[in-house]
This record gives structure tokens, C-alpha cells and sequence, in this order.
């Protein structure tokens, strides 16, 4: 399983969104490995799915990885729901 | 975090601002003022922003505005404005307390982003962030 939380820069908002979502991981005891990736190069790169703010996801969606938008980036349960989707 | 990675004089609250550029600019030159930052650093800020989109805001009502390392971090810091009124950033996302981030590498940074999520992630101190009229009052919701 591999998930990638996309930001604009990649390092930023996209590094919070992968702490929420290991900590979520690891509470579930599910392995995963959670990547950041900029915004630029989320669109070739491969994974199972892609977490990331409204704007980024609208302009990702239609690829072959599930995009979810994310409105708090540190909210566990948000993003815990996002997850389960694959999980 | 205590005040190495919040300090005092970075905090205002109570900010009234124009619009989003106004804000990131007040939130981009208290990191000029500590020294984190050379000033070449705010414009990329908003420079970010006008590029990527508003893709900043972290929670609802919370943006992080920053810019890459290389756009002038001289040292690793966060500055937080509370506005009196909010600004729109994009249609319907409208903002009241700005994080400006300056980050060394993509690696050095995250104890201030695990600071950063705490406050946000838990509904109270979210919502003490927002309603924050004094410098004190952010201390406090950051020293949690």
C-alpha cells in the first residue's frame, strides 16, 4: 500500500498530512508507506491513493489513483475516513 | 514548543488587513523581524500562493504561508497573525489566523509542523487560536 499526501511544494502541508496519516496507520496496525510529493510530479506518480487539499484534487482526479480532498490536514478522524476507502 | 520556536515578538493579534496579500505580508515580515527570513522571502510567499492556489489552508479558517528554503530561510521559525476580521483567500474559503513558516530543509522542520498539528487537530484549541485577541492568548494555545 502506498499513499501519497501531495502539497504545492511538498514539504509543507503535505508533511502534516503524512504524520496525521501514520499515526492514523499505525493505530489501525495497518503497514503503509506514506510519501510527500509536490504537486507538480503527483500526477505520474504511482500509488494505491493520493491525499491532498480541495484545490489540488480537483485538478487530479480523473487519473488511474483515487484522489481525496482533505479539509483538515491534522484531523485523524478526517483522514482516517479517507483511508478506509483502501483500506 | 516554548519560546525557541514561538517567540513572543512573532505573534500579533488582533490584525486588521485589506485582503489575503495584506495578511501574508504582516505574517511574512514578522519572520523578516525575528530573522528567519531575508525580505526576498515574503514576496515568494505570495508568489506561492498566487501560483498554487490557496492550497495553504491547513484546517478551516487556518492558513500556512511559506515559501521554499532556498527563497531565503536563514533560520527556522513560525510567526502567527490573528486577523479581526477574515480574509477570503479563494471563493468561500475565508482565513482568520495565518502560520508563517519558514523551514530549513524538508527534514529540520518537523517538530514546529507536529506544534502546528496539535493545535489544529484538537477542536478546542482550534478554536482558542481563532478567537486569540492577545499575544498571550497564543502563547498559550501553543504551549500546549
Amino acid at each position: 500500500m502506498k499513499i501519497l499526501a501531495v502539497c504545492g511544494m511538498g514539504f509543507g502541508s503535505s508533511m502534516m498530512l503524512k504524520m496525521t496519516a501514520e499515526k492514523v496507520l499505525k493505530e489501525k496496525g495497518v503497514k503503509a508507506d506514506v510519501e510527500t510529493t509536490d504537486f507538480s510530479t503527483a500526477s505520474s506518480a504511482d500509488a494505491d491513493l493520493i491525499l491532498t487539499n480541495e484545490e489540488f484534487a480537483r485538478q487530479l482526479e480523473g487519473g488511474k489513483t483515487k484522489v481525496i480532498a482533505i479539509k483538515n490536514i491534522s484531523d485523524a478522524n478526517e483522514v482516517e475516513e479517507a483511508l478506509s476507502e483502501v483500506l | 514548543m516554548g519560546e525557541k520556536l514561538l517567540s513572543q515578538s512573532a505573534i500579533r493579534s488582533r490584525v486588521s488587513v485589506g485582503d489575503w496579500e495584506e495578511a501574508v505580508r504582516v505574517c511574512g515580515q514578522l519572520l523578516v523581524d525575528e530573522g528567519y527570513v531575508e525580505s526576498s522571502y515574503v514576496e515568494a510567499m505570495i508568489n506561492n500562493i498566487n501560483e498554487l492556489g490557496p492550497y495553504m489552508i491547513i484546517a478551516p479558517g487556518v492558513a500556512l504561508p511559506h515559501a521554499r528554503p532556498e527563497d531565503g530561510v536563514i533560520q527556522e521559525g513560525i510567526s502567527v497573525v490573528v486577523l479581526q476580521d477574515s480574509v477570503e483567500f479563494d471563493s468561500g474559503k475565508d482565513v482568520n489566523v495565518l502560520i508563517g513558516l519558514a523551514a530549513k530543509n524538508k527534514e529540520s522542520h518537523i517538530e514546529l509542523l507536529q506544534k502546528i498539528a496539535k493545535v489544529i487537530s484538537q477542536e478546542e484549541t482550534l478554536h482558542q487560536l481563532k478567537q486569540a485577541t492577545t499575544t498571550a492568548d497564543v502563547l498559550q494555545v501553543f504551549k500546549i
